[in-house]
């Protein structure tokens, strides 16, 4: 991507700090006056130490988490939209076809399939069912999710196969906006190596990715800069 | 409004249902009230809505009572839609409920409310039927609300001393 196409991502000093109510009113800062950009292409690394506040950064990003100050704009149909203030169906209508992400763990809803799980995103974005079912066998076959497994519910599937599930779902539709949260956390080298494929061809056509991985090759097979968290710490 | 738009599904079925007719004419009396007549077409969409809600439409004079809990919430919730309402108000719909029994009936409940473009207001107090049913949350306390917004951030970064001790007092199993 050219380095003239619009940022997909621009987060405008963002801050968050956690206030617990029901333990003495403690407050823990997190970050503040944090900016970062991200362009089509780019794959931004968060990097620091556990605590620093990567996660609760990729959340604020995500609308998860409610930051405490600051914006998070991301290009939605050829217009920014600010997360942190938009309203919840917005924020769904954003998630649902630009803003991905796959997180370490499988949130599943208990007893649906494996390939209608997979299918799911295809569906609500209002592909046919046979289309969305070919794209979703083909992506598992690649994932190497044993076909015995298809018609079964993930729940009692091992970590790495939950993953594969997880980035099955993430990937079986081309986000332009991905939030990646370790996601190869639980997968062995070969997994490795076909996730980090996936996330290799989405940038080439162009999706932004912010990520999270403590495995150090895949960070630097994917990463094109690292964002060191700790820059914005915010003071206790 | 309430005859044609509105349907309300009660937390006790027996609330919810006529326990002196038959399932079926529970079903369809709804499409009785707004004036239908023709008895054959009535009693053909009931069976449709047994079959949509998995119920045996060979049981469809057999009276509530003689259903199971799950049952008769399932015949209340086809009773609420069979005449195409826009908005549901469900109250602890699963409350009641063997989990098993619960778990059929959300997945069940989710997938109408997908199909028919369904607007639905559910009372809970079960977090985790919130997270997997709601698109956005109200938070209540003494008749106030205390905290609104979309499901996963009210549950995962709440704000309000209530709903953070809410959230932090939901059992990890």
């Amino acid at each position: 991507m050219s380095a003239l196409s619009p940022l997909s991502i621009v987060v405008e000093d963002l801050a968050k700090t956690f206030v617990l109510h029901n333990a003495d009113s403690a407050t823990i800062p997190v970050f503040h006056n944090l900016r970062l950009e991200v362009r089509p292409g780019e794959c931004v690394v968060l990097a620091g130490e556990s605590g620093v506040g990567k996660s609760t950064l990729m959340r604020s990003i995500y609308g998860n988490y409610l930051p405490t100050d600051g914006g998070v704009r991301v290009m939605h149909d050829g217009a920014y939209v600010d997360i942190t203030r938009a309203a919840p169906h917005e924020v769904l209508e954003v998630r649902r076809r630009t803003l991905g992400y796959v997180s370490q763990f499988l949130r599943v809803i208990p007893r649906i399939p494996t390939l209608q799980l997979v299918m799911e995103p295809l569906l609500e974005n209002g592909v046919d069912c046979d289309e969305a079912r070919r794209r979703a066998t083909e992506l598992l076959s690649a994932l190497r999710l044993p076909e015995a497994h298809w018609e079964l519910p993930p729940a009692t599937f091992s970590g790495g196969e939950q993953q594969r599930v997880n980035i099955a779902r993430s990937f079986i539709r081309k986000y332009p906006v991905l939030l990646l949260d370790e996601p190869t956390a639980s997968l062995d080298a070969e997994n490795r190596a076909i996730v980090v494929q996936l996330i290799k061809s989405a940038l080439a056509e162009g999706a932004a990715m912010i990520g999270i991985f403590h495995d150090e090759d895949v960070r630097d097979a994917v990463a094109t800069r690292l964002f060191p968290v700790s820059q914005f710490k915010a003071a206790a | 409004m309430q005859r044609e738009e509105w349907g309300f599904v009660h937390q006790n079925p027996r609330d919810g249902l006529r326990m002196r007719v038959s399932g079926g004419a529970n079903v369809a009396e709804p499409l009785m009230y707004l004036g239908q007549r023709h008895y054959g077409k009535m009693r053909q969409a009931t069976i449709d809505w047994l079959e949509r809600v998995e119920l045996d439409t060979l049981r469809i004079d057999d009276k509530p009572r003689n259903f199971s809990g799950g049952m008769q919430q399932r015949i209340q919730v086809a009773r609420n839609l069979i005449h195409g309402p826009r908005l549901v108000f469900m109250d602890e719909p699963t409350g009641g409920l063997d989990v098993s029994v619960q778990a059929r009936l959300l997945d069940l409940l989710r997938e109408l409310v997908r199909d028919l473009n369904l607007a639905v207001i559910i009372v809970t107090h079960d977090m985790a039927v919130a997270r997997l049913m709601a698109d956005r949350l109200i938070v209540m306390k003494g008749g106030h609300v205390v905290e609104t917004g979309l499901t996963d951030q009210v549950l995962d970064d709440p704000q309000h001393p209530y709903s953070q001790l809410l959230v932090s007092s939901v059992l990890q199993i």
